[in-house]
């Protein structure tokens, strides 16, 4: 499953690395925005499958970040 | 008085600065990062230096290039507004070493307001009553469960480096603290670079009051009344106002009084001079000291709107060496104001939102001021705080300077990206605000959709 940014602003901290298993509400990327630091997390279990984005990396709501398998 | 002045700032406050600045004459120099080419603080300045590419740290925080702009500009002064280089007593120094007059503290008086457990220390020292703590920065996890034990739970653990409600965390019980001493830690070593924190006692419901302060180098210091700010989303200031509730039609008059004289107690025990401001929290009758903050506010306009002291203008006279001819018993309070600040987030969850701004239609009329940083077709980007304007709405009364504040918010039309105007005509609607009963966790309970 894709997880997506939900707010406009840079990758602070990637805080998972590919392969590793996760469970809901894990942090898996801080993003940064006006001054203020946004946790993403998984919205349920899995496995870390890709990362697509890096720390100071700028990003869109609704790119996607992190890609999850069962 | 110095001829010229470099701003070392952005959005509203830069353009605040220099319209002051111009009209006491002075030549004004703006700088900039790539984001803000186009914005009016910018284009409004008799010169404009850019800085660099917008992250802050290759921009505004950039003491070299901001060093090298106001040496190529010839600028004799700097102002660095709020945030930014404003707290950074090294930028201050070097503005020194390069003959440029900075328009703020002394910097050792800076430095020894920027180490809050410091501040702390210096502040109870000066009979100044503080917030139940750690007294200074408990260096591992260890030392901060043996202070919790003796401040007792709930607790606020902060970086003794931070501000804005960056590194903070709050605890409930010792797995909790644990928690949060690692988190703060951590936070205040990749955003100050140092993991020093403090612990305090974390009172449920205070109130945020501030008292504003002016000094001179010759030694004369007088405060500016107070102002409340207790209204806050994430330990950031929303809504704030001049007077207090609590002192209004003469309340609390020995309570007021002592903070008053507390604040001016600990701006001499700082070595005080220029603007700065002492906050406070008040919780069951009593005050306690949380910080001085070397520099002007973001709120200094409810003060300057009810009590007629030009708070930009005394900094640059000060700052040039004048003597400071106000006297204490001058100052009195006309009428209320309120400052809601316009913030381009969500305005339920409070969630940043940049993005163009398609419409931006400042309301107009009696009472109404807007220092705006942004005009119709401009961008606001991710790399600067939210702050889109501030609407500040005063009346002789608190309850005129509601009632015209509902009709100013409804005028406000901003389009093209969210922004909290609806939060605020909640928050004047919610009867507990208007009745003054707040707290900084206002947000929390009250003016919800």
């Amino acid at each position: 499953m894709d997880v997506p940014a939900h707010i406009t602003g840079t990758v602070w901290k990637v805080e998972v690395s590919v392969g590793q298993k996760v469970a809901a509400g894990d942090v898996l990327v801080i993003l940064e925005s006006m001054k203020m630091e946004m946790p993403i997390e998984a919205p349920e279990p899995g496995t870390v499958k890709e990362i697509r984005c890096q720390p100071s990396q700028p990003v869109n709501e609704g790119d996607v970040l992190v890609v999850l398998t069962p | 008085m110095f001829r010229s002045l470099l701003i070392a700032n952005r959005g509203e406050i830069a353009r605040r600065i220099g319209t002051v600045a111009r009209a006491m004459g002075l030549r004004t120099i703006a700088v900039y990062s790539d984001a803000d080419a186009q914005a009016p603080f910018v284009k409004e300045a008799d010169q404009a230096v850019r800085l660099g590419p917008p992250p802050p740290k290759d921009s505004y925080l950039n003491v070299e290039a901001l060093i090298r702009a106001a040496k190529e500009t010839r600028a004799e002064a700097v102002h660095p507004g709020y945030g930014f280089v404003s707290e950074n007593a090294e930028f201050a120094r070097a503005c020194t070493e390069a003959g440029i007059v900075f328009v703020g503290p002394p910097p050792e008086s800076m430095a020894r307001m920027k180490d809050k457990a410091q501040a702390r220390a210096l502040a109870k020292g000066a009979g100044v009553p503080v917030v139940p703590g750690s007294d200074g920065v408990v260096a591992d996890l260890g030392g901060a469960s043996a202070a919790a034990e003796r401040i007792g739970f709930p607790l606020l653990v902060k970086a003794a480096g931070g501000g804005g409600g960056i590194g903070m965390a709050v605890a409930g019980s010792q797995p909790e603290l644990e928690k949060a001493f690692r988190a703060c830690a951590d936070r205040a070593r990749s955003a100050f670079g140092r993991d020093a924190v403090y612990l305090e006692r974390y009172f449920p419901a205070p109130r945020h009051i501030e008292v504003q302060i002016l000094g001179d180098t010759q030694g004369n210091l007088l405060h500016v009344l107070e102002r409340e700010c207790s209204i806050q989303r994430r330990h950031q200031k929303v809504v704030e106002e001049a007077g207090s509730p609590l002192f209004l039609e003469g309340k609390n008059p020995a309570l007021l009084r002592g903070m008053t004289e507390a604040a001016l107690a600990a701006a001499r025990a700082f070595g005080y001079a220029n603007a700065g401001t002492v906050e406070f929290l008040i919780s069951d009758g009593e005050f306690y000291f949380i910080e001085m903050n070397a520099r002007l506010q973001v709120e200094h306009p409810v003060t300057e709107l009810t009590t007629g002291v030009d708070l930009i203008g005394w900094q640059l006279r000060i700052a040039s060496g004048e003597r400071l001819t106000l006297k204490q018993e001058e100052i009195r309070r006309l009428g209320h104001a309120l400052e809601f600040r316009i913030y381009a987030e969500d305005p339920v969850r409070f969630l940043p939102s940049p993005g163009p701004l398609n419409v931006f239609r400042p309301p107009e009329g009696e009472g109404i001021r807007v220092d705006a940083g942004y005009a119709e077709g401009g961008v606001v980007t991710p790399y600067y705080d939210p702050l889109l304007a501030k609407l500040i709405v005063s009346g002789k009364t608190r309850e005129e300077a509601i009632r015209r504040s509902d009709d100013a918010l409804q005028r406000f039309d901003i389009q093209g990206l969210k922004n909290n105007v609806p939060l605020h005509l909640r928050i004047v609607r919610d009867r507990a605000f208007q009745e003054g009963a707040l707290d900084t966790h206002f947000l929390e309970h009250h003016a919800r959709p």
